[in-house]
């Protein structure tokens, strides 16, 4: 019993924190405990089932105990555990933050069933073994994020969640392609019996031509070159709290999908598929950060990085060794935390300065020092200043290119890497060391305010600083991951029994 | 709204009787057409006819929740639904079974009230915010 309460436990505790919220719709003031015990809850499953794979392995169970491949399989491996730990501290991180300046309106909009309905969809995601359910948990998390883009109601937030809405559409629609063609050539959508039976048919184009739209459809979701338009513009109109959830969330939940499907159903073509996304992951990385050297609005220029940095997601994937997954892995853990403390502190900028424009900031560094100090430790770790999180996983990445003689790939990665610290350097040169502009100072917010808005900020900084000077057991839970996801027959044979692997 | 007599008069009553419909449609699901979804749809077709006659008021009113209270009532009977399954090493969502006298019970119908209640929260949520008074 417990191993299965443990496995649905990260999905229950965000269901049963939309379900309790959606009940006290009329009373703002108690849904905000609520959400954050629930967010806790998913924090406390997910680190169970992280410890429970790791020493365990795999941990699959039946929904309803209709067996795979028929039925619906949850599957939890070390990648999937690693995802729904890091997702639990961005919830906990964000439901604290979001009770801070604002917190009021945001509450009536309807920001916490909302908030849970998000979470839900991505630990579904995150948690399931059947392809066409994560097709279901998609259409989750798209619903749940189009609420919580327009949550203000304005003119510039219905246009960019239109955008947002249309562009995921267009994708899931791709998706939806991809799953018919895949049932039809193989008759399964187990992701266990597809990579079972993926070698063995007779029609590779098609199968290729499957793997292609579903790439297109994940794409869409990650933001990648050149499915990316849509981020800049829907990211920058949303309220704070939302924006720092979406940035480490949603693009993340399809770069998993792009490591899943490449590593499991179509690696016995990766020949193929390899350079195709290595082009994907430079042109990313690229069109990434030139496009935030261009931008002086705080929130555009984080919106770019993270396409940039998806670029670094993907290399993994495009090589296929132990060291570039693993380090596609540690990219990944690293990011979410660090692109979520950016927007956090993004945030904390605008109630210091009450913008977010460039232009309008300044002087932040007399008037807030630890607000700037607080800034450079996710900013230069972005940028891979060592000893911070970013070194080693862009270490990992561009060594694991040098290995692959992808010559090409590790110099963008680390171009890249040279131009977001122009990137890091502009907001640092605006907003905190050039004078202040003529103006009176926004109002402070209150104590309880403050301590909202810096406790998560200090604790994901200090998550950065933890991975960047320890790093070894991080690294070896990446290896253990990347082991995992390079064993298919491992997981065929977790999902469907020791006879189906060969 | 054209506001029409008969329609007024009426309402209640074609109210109720579909309120009696859905619940037929969603206890027969099991094994024939019907189930949460048609029912609660059904159910929200007749609080959206009351709110055409009587206007929205008049419907929040019968509804004495917020529509979105109802999904959350519905998404925790469809939680609770698959948690007693757990308690014997089973899966979740593994539905357990009684056959009092014969009459077959089963924690499924626990999760179809669960998905009548989601269908009829949403629907009525998302026409209340559309209707005028």
């Amino acid at each position: 019993m417990t191993a299965q309460l443990l496995l649905v436990a990260p999905l229950l505790a965000p269901l049963l924190g939309a379900a309790l919220t959606a009940l006290l719709w009329r009373r703002p003031a108690v849904q905000r405990p609520i959400s954050l015990a629930a967010t806790v809850l998913l924090l406390g499953a997910a680190v169970g089932l992280l410890a429970h794979t790791a020493s365990h392995g795999t941990l699959v169970g039946a929904m309803g105990a209709w067996p795979a491949p028929f039925g619906i399989v949850l599957v939890v491996d070390v990648f999937s555990a690693i995802m729904l730990v890091i997702t639990g501290v961005m919830a906990v991180a964000v439901a604290l933050y979001a009770m801070g300046p604002g917190a009021a309106e945001r509450d009536r909009a309807g920001f916490h069933p909302l908030f849970q309905g998000l979470l839900l969809g991505v630990a579904g995601a995150f948690a399931t073994g059947d392809l066409f359910n994560l097709y279901v948990w998609f259409e989750v998390m798209l619903i749940a994020s189009f609420g919580l883009l327009v949550l203000d109601r304005t003119r510039e937030q219905i246009d960019g969640g239109l955008r947002y809405v249309l562009l995921n559409l267009v994708g899931t629609t791709f998706f939806l392609l991809a799953v018919g063609l895949l049932l039809g050539l193989t008759g399964t959508l187990n992701m266990a019996d597809l990579a079972r039976l993926a070698p063995d048919v007779d029609n590779q184009g098609a199968l290729a031509a499957a793997a292609m739209l579903l790439l297109v459809a994940f794409g869409a979701k990650a933001a990648v070159f050149p499915l990316f338009n849509w981020l800049p513009a829907a990211y920058h109109t949303a309220s704070m709290p939302v924006a720092a959830i979406f940035a480490a969330l949603l693009t993340k939940v399809g770069v998993y999908a792009i490591i899943r499907v490449f590593t499991l159903i179509f690696a016995h073509d990766a020949a193929f598929f390899g350079p195709i996304l290595a082009v994907v992951a430079m042109a990313t990385m690229v069109t990434g950060v030139f496009g935030a050297a261009a931008h002086y609005d705080v929130r555009r220029i984080l919106s770019f990085h993270i396409i940039s940095q998806i670029g670094y997601m993907l290399v993994g994937v495009a090589l296929m060794t132990p060291l570039a997954i693993a380090g596609s892995i540690l990219y990944v853990i690293h990011h979410i935390v660090v692109k979520a403390n950016l927007f956090l502190i993004a945030g904390a900028i605008r109630q210091a300065g009450g913008s977010f424009a460039l232009a309008r900031l300044g002087g932040l560094w007399v008037t807030r020092p630890l607000l700037g100090l607080l800034f450079l430790v996710p900013a230069l770790s972005l940028a891979g200043m060592p000893p911070l999180s970013g070194f080693w996983g862009k270490l990992a990445v561009v060594r694991a290119s040098l290995e692959a003689q992808s010559w090409v790939l590790a110099a963008v990665a680390l171009a890249v890497g040279v131009l977001t610290l122009f990137s890091m350097i502009k907001i640092w040169n605006e907003a905190f060391w050039k004078a202040a502009p003529a103006g009176p100072p926004p109002a402070p917010p209150t104590r309880s305010q403050r301590l909202a808005t810096f406790t998560p900020i200090v604790a994901l900084a200090a998550i950065t600083v933890t991975i960047g000077l320890w790093t070894e057991p991080f690294l070896a839970l990446s290896f253990q991951a990347a082991d995992g996801l390079l064993d298919r027959q491992a997981y065929i044979a977790a999902v469907l029994g020791p006879e189906a692997a060969r | 709204m054209n506001d029409s007599l008969i329609l007024r008069t009426s309402a209640p009553l074609l109210l109720w009787l579909s309120i009696a419909v859905s619940v037929f449609v969603l206890l027969r699901g099991h094994n024939a057409p019907g189930g949460g979804f048609l029912g609660g749809l059904m159910g929200a077709g007749g609080v959206l006819l009351y709110a055409i006659a009587r206007g929205r008021v008049a419907a929040i009113r019968f509804l004495r929740l917020p529509p979105v209270a109802y999904c959350g009532i519905g998404l925790l009977a469809a939680l609770a639904s698959g948690l007693p399954g757990l308690l014997g090493e089973a899966p979740y969502l593994t539905h357990l079974w009684a056959f009092p006298a014969g009459l077959p019970l089963g924690t499924t119908i626990l999760f179809d009230l669960g998905v009548y209640l989601v269908v009829l929260g949403t629907i009525t949520a998302m026409f209340l915010a559309l209707v005028g008074d």
